[in-house]
């Protein structure tokens, strides 16, 4: 059954929309900008801005972010950094998550009140940080990928998936003689490639846009995500005299930092960029079921 | 016999988690102590002398104190007060785009800034804002010169939390979302049938079915009212806007990894997450009180 709208209801309706949009361009307006800047010649983009005219535009940008050293480095560390965090924190959560799923599981309830009280008490900044020196992690990868790899939110996430897998396959298969650790291997792990893909997609995103870690674990330079090389470009302004090949000093820099640093927003978000319409629905289902049912 | 086999397993699917948990938050907790001592190396946490409340005192005695535990507190309750409305009212709006390739397409807007990294966020705030951005291109047009946003204090707060909105607030409605598919429309058919136009249905039955959320979400962002970002505040800092964006998180970092004052740092940082723990507890009290006992715990 569906009734009409009266007037009332649709003046409403159409303010909702504009409010809607309204929100749509907010967001997309400065993400635009950016993208269109980047590709700007860059003295046209520091003297009138944002235009339309094609010989206002170049590559230049591109050439030297891509020719810079520590930025490629950047992002090859960061690959590496943000697929081997998303292995572990995926493989911890999904044992763990699995373990605290099963009903007969003895203990089940002492090791989720450990968990769970870390989201409320922490050591903080300084003892967790003495921690990781004392155990000569400092300045190692070690201490990038590790310490963060197990979260509590993703092992509630990881039980309440399992515990939507009907129970009466495992009894099944214990009827006819397979071990907890075949069922597991056999019957669930191919169940669960969902929550896999979701938890891994939220550590590599988290991995890949995290610069705190780095910044006070790691003094090698040669070490630094892409994020810290950012920061220094970004944030800090240090462009790398390195980047900028004829060395006209001054007046050049400033006229290629602002167009260096369009170029650089783009790159470091394009990896996600093109994973993100892909996995909208995985994201979505991530959220839902961690929120519905904890 | 067939049941503790069963269980070994488990055990040792768990055991990863359970180790790392106690290495990496369990001993820091311990590392706690240090705050009441003073800390050095050659001694060792155990070693290292008691001095009860000393650094604790010194903290609440300094000159800076007031100013970092108010600007602290300004800039959360500023975040929450603008932060917290916002999705919620995004989500009720999202629930009333009746074509789904529309709000499919809307919301993969609307989530999108959640995916940039806090490094290009605030980057990007310091290129707009910078005195020959587009922001202060169109404003040295209107009134003849540009304003110095990212140094300056007086606009620091807003900066951050109005860009924390911009990146945050799609993603935060998606739980608003998910709840609001809950609701039976045929309580909507009923309640027109009844003559309740459409903002007294979303007042009457749609912002009620999302009330449980909201609580939950206001108790743990309220909870985390001191716990603010260090990430974002430390790289929005600048020599200059100091006055309003040194917090206590930023404070911790500067007094322990650069001064090297581990013990000092260390207390502050546990009366942060005193006052942390202490908000959480009130403030689910309050809304159980107010949300017929339905509250975090």
């Amino acid at each position: 059954m569906n009734i009409k709208p009266t007037r009332m209801d649709k003046v409403v309706l159409t303010i909702n929309y504009v409010l809607l949009y309204l929100a749509v361009l907010v967001i997309l307006v400065p993400l635009v900008y950016v993208v269109i800047a980047s590709f700007m010649e860059p003295t046209a983009l520091l003297n009138k801005g944002i235009s339309f005219n094609l010989s206002d535009y170049s590559l230049e940008g591109y050439k030297l972010i891509l020719s810079n050293e520590a930025m490629l480095r950047g992002f090859v560390n960061a690959v590496f950094y943000s697929s081997a965090f998303a292995f572990l924190t995926v493989a911890v959560s999904i044992f763990a998550g699995y373990s605290l799923s099963v009903d007969e599981f003895v203990g089940k309830k002492f090791f989720m009140t450990v968990f769970v009280f870390t989201m409320f008490f922490g050591g903080g900044l300084i003892p967790t940080f003495l921690v990781i020196k004392q155990l000569g992690m400092l300045n190692t990868v070690w201490a990038i990928i590790v310490p963060g790899a197990v979260s509590v939110w993703n092992i509630i996430l990881a039980r309440t998936f399992f515990k939507g897998i009907p129970r009466e396959l495992n009894e099944a298969a214990k009827v006819d003689g397979a071990s907890e650790m075949l069922i597991f291997f056999r019957i669930v792990l191919p169940l669960s490639k969902p929550i896999i893909f979701v938890l891994a997609l939220y550590a590599f995103v988290g991995q890949w846009n995290s610069y705190f870690d780095a910044m006070i674990y790691l003094d090698n330079v040669k070490l630094y995500p892409l994020q810290l090389v950012l920061r220094s470009i970004l944030v800090q302004n240090q462009i790398d005299p390195g980047m900028i090949t004829d060395r006209t000093a001054m007046a050049e820099m400033k006229r290629l930092s602002e167009i260096i640093k369009y170029a650089s927003i783009v790159i470091s978000s394009l990896p996600l960029i093109v994973m993100y319409p892909f996995f909208q629905k995985y994201f979505e289902k991530g959220v839902m079921v961690g929120s519905l049912k904890s | 016999m067939e049941f503790v086999k069963s269980n070994i397993f488990l055990y040792g699917l768990i055991a990863p988690a359970f180790i790392l948990t106690l290495l990496f938050k369990y001993v820091p907790m311990y590392g706690v102590i240090i705050a009441f001592k003073d800390f050095s190396y050659s001694k060792g946490i155990l070693g290292s002398d008691w001095v009860g409340f000393k650094y604790f005192e010194k903290f609440l005695n300094a000159p800076n104190f007031e100013l970092i535990f108010m600007n602290t507190l300004k800039l959360s309750a500023y975040g929450l007060l603008l932060g917290f409305p916002i999705p919620i009212l995004l989500a009720l709006m999202l629930n009333q785009v009746r074509r789904e390739g529309v709000k499919k397409n809307v919301q993969l807007i609307l989530y999108a800034p959640n995916f940039i990294s806090v490094v290009v966020i605030v980057g990007m705030a310091f290129v707009f804002l910078s005195p020959i951005g587009p922001v202060n291109q169109i404003i040295t047009w209107a009134t003849g010169h540009p304003i110095v946003f990212m140094s300056d204090p007086d606009y620091f707060r807003s900066i951050y939390v109005l860009s924390g909105i911009w990146q945050g607030a799609g993603w935060a409605s998606i739980i608003y979302v998910a709840a609001l598919a809950g609701v039976d429309p045929e309580l909507h058919n009923a309640a027109t049938i009844d003559g309740a136009n459409l903002l007294k249905r979303i007042w009457h039955i749609d912002l009620p079915t999302i009330k449980p959320v909201m609580a939950i979400v206001f108790i743990l962002s309220a909870g985390g009212i001191m716990a603010i970002g260090f990430e974002k505040a430390f790289l929005m800092q600048t020599a200059m806007n100091l006055p309003t964006s040194e917090i206590l998180p930023t404070y911790v970092y500067k007094v322990g990894l650069k001064a090297g004052d581990y013990s000092y740092s260390a207390a502050i940082g546990l009366f942060n997450s005193i006052i942390n723990i202490i908000l959480l507890v009130f403030v689910n009290f309050v809304v159980k009180k107010l949300n017929e006992g339905e509250g975090l715990y």
